[in-house]
């Protein structure tokens, strides 16, 4: 059948001895349970996955240990039974030799499994289900890279795949997991390729690709995909055709573009191990545990493939099979041109682990010194990527990135041609993975320090902004200030004071509120008097029916307690408050009493500045007439006693001045004379009217009053009850702009905090006030 | 017209000149206005290669204030973060020699390191939070801050200002994804066994 097929030929390439027949003698083994089992969590591509057991817990096998996290994870399962141990960091099989978390799982020996969930007719799932089941059994390429397989099974909507090729090339020598699997398997492959043509909308073409030195593999499969539409198709040997790119170009004869995947061209390509394991997955339910393991090399005495399970560790694998530490050169995992030494022989195998090969120092020599480039250019000739070696190495011993990037460095597949056909053993691939990686860390480090810049930049752009704003504001202050100042300056000519805007104008109306008249401060403090005795009388209310039968807390009587206590002492405070009042007002109570009294047009409450400043200007008119001469008569009934001695000792002692004295005393004795007449005069007239000298005085204060008196009525047309709510109102704001300016001083150690707490407190104060005003 | 053009043919070319003069002045003036440059794009390949970290150890608040200093001359080995490898590129890119890092501006450090909180010591002060550079610190007043350590630059700059010392400079802990093969030695470094006598030593299977 495969003769039918045209093949291509890949570039370059090398034929290195391929030592594939030691593993092959004996038949597929089965390695024995190993005393415990470490299951790294980032087995696959892409994010670990995250562990949902707990240290302790027993576990079955095929139980899920490890949840996938996002699309490109895999889950892990336990391939035992047992109890887990530890969920720590352990040495993973890495090329770093670092370690990663891992779920150590001690087997207790019974291999005691969770129910699986098998599938008689897979033809009957929907594809959704298909993958959900590979999804769900953690299945990861095993041909050595380990990208997750339901997502590679599951291309975008605009990639229409014609191809599907299972890739059974197994290129690289030592290695024959593959070639014993497809050769015991055979049925297994084919029904995996069918179930993976399904999930791909059946594609045009189905082919297995094999390279001729597998001649039972082949033959195997042949058998098995009789009657179906699926080819096998066998090629040339070389390594490395078994890459995926190459093996496409191989059978297709297309190129996968640079930076692209091969679903852009139509094609998706399996490993045939993984083909069988999403199979058993789909139809038998089993979870991703056990794979098929090359254990090669002639520090082993028996050289096989056997079924491992996941996270045996290597160690026990060897010793299994007599390993000879002594005439091992190293510990390789993977195969001679693209493996990597393991950094300890303690490393469990995990899902990628094609081949563990432990070869003599004879059969795999160390690395040869490195010796100059000679330029013969055998290195271009091998390349399959027809890239140009010779001067990647160049640019990646200067770390010229930019360079390297040009030359397509990432489509180099590290197949190590190159560094074989090397004359001079430069180490050519190991060039290129260090470059490689130091371009990927230098793009994270690129991205971080934008990142930073970013940040940076914005950091300093609010920055600015909250200075100017704070500059703005200060100018506002600013000049809202110097308002204040020249509306202060106003107020000095004029005689009432106004409400304004500004702070210095609302301070000075606030003072003058204050002097309120004792009437209406005795009325409000009886009245805060009432209201803290009835709050008292609740406070005391409900505890006394508690007493008799209801239980009550220690609590509540607590709360009840501290509550009286609250209400007895408001109600002190504001019985102490009243008594100062009255003895207040006894004392001045003759003169600010009866003029409180003789305004009937003026507001009696007189928490506004414009009745306060009426009451004043009332005050002054209502002074005289009376009061006036009277005051007037008694300074000059004191400046005549005076005058009379003055003019007693002038006489006695015989001054001309005597004459002259006592004209002076006759003509202050007229003058009381006169202002006493005028006082009877007064008297019975009293206010009614008043003399012509206080006329003038009374028409000056009047005009007063009248100004007064307008501002008063536009200030009437807010009813009083609306003004105290708006002077609530903006009390509250303002000592909610306090609190929040206090608690920014706080978290910033300003040294005002104090003044910013008064300031507060006051506030609180005043608020109070109002509320109980109202 | 024609005729006039002829009989005069130094009046018509001074004219045709003048109209070419006033027209290419005009799209050059217009050009000059329009695609105007800011700030001095050097200024701007600067900031790029600089790290970024903006510790202000060069004297500058900044990465991008030192690179416009660099612009306007300023020396271009004041950037410990950066270490030589910036110095060097900058060095390439201004097409000047290369100095070596001046120690008065700090040394170099290998270890990328990041700022990490105690947080049971921290009192909520915020003051490393209006240190930080570049907002990596998230807290409020009174409550326990924390570093957003894929955001932290190492810049040191938070360790100063902590009234109760609770913030450690920690070496960035190095993952699987920062780890890549190293670069083999350069050559000339290795030792080179390679005549028949010195075989013995190299391995028995030249």
């Amino acid at each position: 059948m495969g003769s039918l097929i045209k093949v291509w030929d890949i570039p370059g390439g090398v034929h290195p001895p391929e030592n594939k027949t030691q593993s092959l003698q004996l038949p597929l083994g089965k390695a024995p349970l190993p005393p415990s089992l470490t299951l790294p969590l980032n087995q696959h591509i892409g994010k670990p996955a995250k562990p949902v057991v707990q240290v302790g817990e027993r576990v079955l096998g095929g139980q899920l240990v490890a949840e996938a996290e996002g699309i490109f994870s895999a889950r892990v399962h336990a391939p035992s039974s047992g109890t887990v141990s530890a969920i720590e960091d352990r040495l993973i099989p890495h090329p770093s030799g670092y370690s990663a978390p891992c779920v150590v799982i001690e087997l207790d020996g019974k291999d005691e499994w969770v129910p699986l969930e098998r599938c008689e007719d897979v033809n009957s799932l929907s594809k959704s289900d298909i993958l959900d089941k590979i999804r769900a059994a953690g299945i990861a390429g095993l041909g050595g890279a380990g990208f997750p397989t339901s997502v590679k099974l599951n291309p975008r909507a605009d990639h229409k795949i014609h191809t599907l090729i299972l890739n059974g090339t197994e290129c690289e020598p030592y290695i024959t997991a593959d070639d014993i699997l497809m050769q015991t398997k055979a049925e297994e492959v084919v029904a995996g390729s069918q179930l993976l043509a399904k999930l791909l909308d059946f594609p045009e073409k189905i082919l297995i690709g094999v390279e001729d030195n597998k001649p039972e593999a082949i033959a195997a499969l042949e058998k098995a995909a009789e009657g179906t539409e699926i080819q096998v198709i066998s090629f040339p040997t070389k390594y490395p055709s078994g890459g995926e790119k190459q093996l496409i170009q191989i059978l297709t004869g297309e190129e996968v573009p640079s930076g692209q995947i091969p679903a852009s061209i139509g094609v998706v390509c399996q490993n045939v191990g993984t083909t069988v394991a999403a199979y058993r997955a789909v139809r038998y339910g089993e979870p991703l545990v056990s794979r098929i393991t090359t254990l090669v090399g002639e520090a082993l005495e028996t050289q096989r493939n056997v079924e491992v399970l996941l996270g045996t560790p290597i160690e026990f694998l060897l010793e299994e099979h007599g390993f000879n530490a002594k005439k091992a050169s190293r510990l390789v995992m993977g195969g001679p041109m693209m493996g990597f030494a393991l950094p300890d022989p303690s490393v469990p195998v995990i899902k990628t682990t094609n081949c563990i090969l432990a070869p003599t120092k004879k059969e795999l020599p160390p690395p040869q010194p490195a010796q100059a480039c000679i330029r013969c250019g055998l290195c271009a000739e091998a390349c399959p990527a027809s890239l140009l070696p010779q001067q990647l190495f160049w640019y990646a011993q200067s770390e010229d990135f930019e360079k390297l990037e040009a030359h397509s460095l990432f489509d180099c597949i590290e197949c190590g041609a190159c560094s074989y056909v090397c004359p001079s053993h430069i180490p050519l691939v190991q060039y290129y993975r260090a470059s490689k990686g130091a371009i990927r860390l230098h793009q994270q480090e690129k991205e971080k320090s934008d990142r930073a810049r970013r940040r940076f930049e914005f950091r300093q752009e609010r920055i600015a902004k909250e200075e100017a704003e704070k500059a703005a504001k200060r100018e506002a202050r600013k000049k809202a200030a110097e308002e204040a100042k020249r509306k202060l300056a106003e107020q000095g000519n004029d005689s009432a004071p106004r409400k304004s805007v500004d702070p210095v104008a609302d301070a000075l109306a606030k003072a003058q509120a204050k002097q309120q008249s004792p009437e209406v401060q005795r009325a409000k403090l009886e009245r805060s008097l009432e209201a803290a005795k009835s709050s008292l009388e609740r406070a005391r209310q409900p505890l006394e029916p508690s007493e008799p039968g209801v239980e009550v807390t220690d609590e509540q009587k607590e709360k009840q307690k501290a509550r009286i206590k609250q209400a007895e002492l408001k109600v002190q405070e504001a019985e102490k408050k009243l008594q100062q009042l009255t003895q207040d007002a006894q004392a001045p109570e003759s003169k600010p009493e009866p003029e409180a009294k003789s305004k009937p047009d003026t507001k009696a409450k007189s928490d506004d500045p414009v009745a306060a400043a009426i009451a004043k200007a009332q005050a002054k008119m209502n002074m005289s007439p009376e009061d006036k001469l009277r005051s007037s008569l008694e300074s000059l009934y004191k400046r005549l006693s005076k005058a009379e001695e003055k003019a007693a000792a002038a006489r006695e002692a015989g001054d001309e001045k005597a004459d002259a004295l006592q004209q002076g005393v006759d003509k202050l004795k007229q003058k009381i004379a006169d202002t006493q007449k005028e006082l009877d005069e007064q008297k019975p007239s009293t206010v009614a009217e008043p003399s012509s000298a206080s006329r003038h005085n009374d028409d000056v204060a009047s005009q007063a009053i009248e100004r007064a008196k307008a501002k008063a009525a536009a200030m009437e047309t807010m009813s009083a009850e609306d003004k105290l709510r708006a002077q609530i109102e903006s009390v509250k704001a303002r000592l909610e702009k306090a609190r929040e300016r206090l608690a920014n001083a706080e978290a910033e150690e300003n040294e005002n905090v104090e003044a910013f707490r008064t300031g507060v407190t006051k506030l609180e104060d005043k608020l109070q006030q109002l509320t109980e005003d109202r | 017209m024609l005729d006039l053009i002829v009989q005069n043919p130094i009046v018509s070319a001074l004219i045709a000149l003048g109209g070419l003069a006033l027209v290419f002045g005009a799209v050059l003036g217009f050009a000059a206005v329009r695609f105007r440059l800011e700030e001095d794009p050097v200024i701007q390949q600067i900031d790029d290669l600089l790290p970024q970290t903006q510790c202000g150890q060069c004297g500058y608040p900044g990465c991008r204030p030192y690179a416009q200093a660099i612009a306007n001359g300023d020396a271009i080995n004041k950037c410990p973060p950066g270490g030589q490898a910036t110095i060097n590129s900058l060095a390439d890119l201004l097409d000047v020699e290369a100095p070596t890092l001046d120690a008065e501006h700090g040394e170099e450090s290998d270890v990328k390191k990041v700022a990490y909180i105690r947080e049971d010591e921290c009192i909520g002060c915020t003051k490393c939070i209006q240190a930080c550079p570049v907002d990596a610190i998230i807290g409020a007043a009174k409550q326990m801050h924390t570093v957003i350590v894929d955001e932290c630059t190492g810049c040191d700059l938070c360790v100063e200002p902590c009234p109760v010392d609770c913030i450690d400079m920690l070496p960035v802990e190095t993952g699987l994804n920062q780890w890549k093969w190293d670069k083999p030695a350069p050559i000339e470094e290795r030792p080179l066994n390679i005549i028949a006598s010195d075989r013995g030593t190299t391995g028995e299977a030249a």
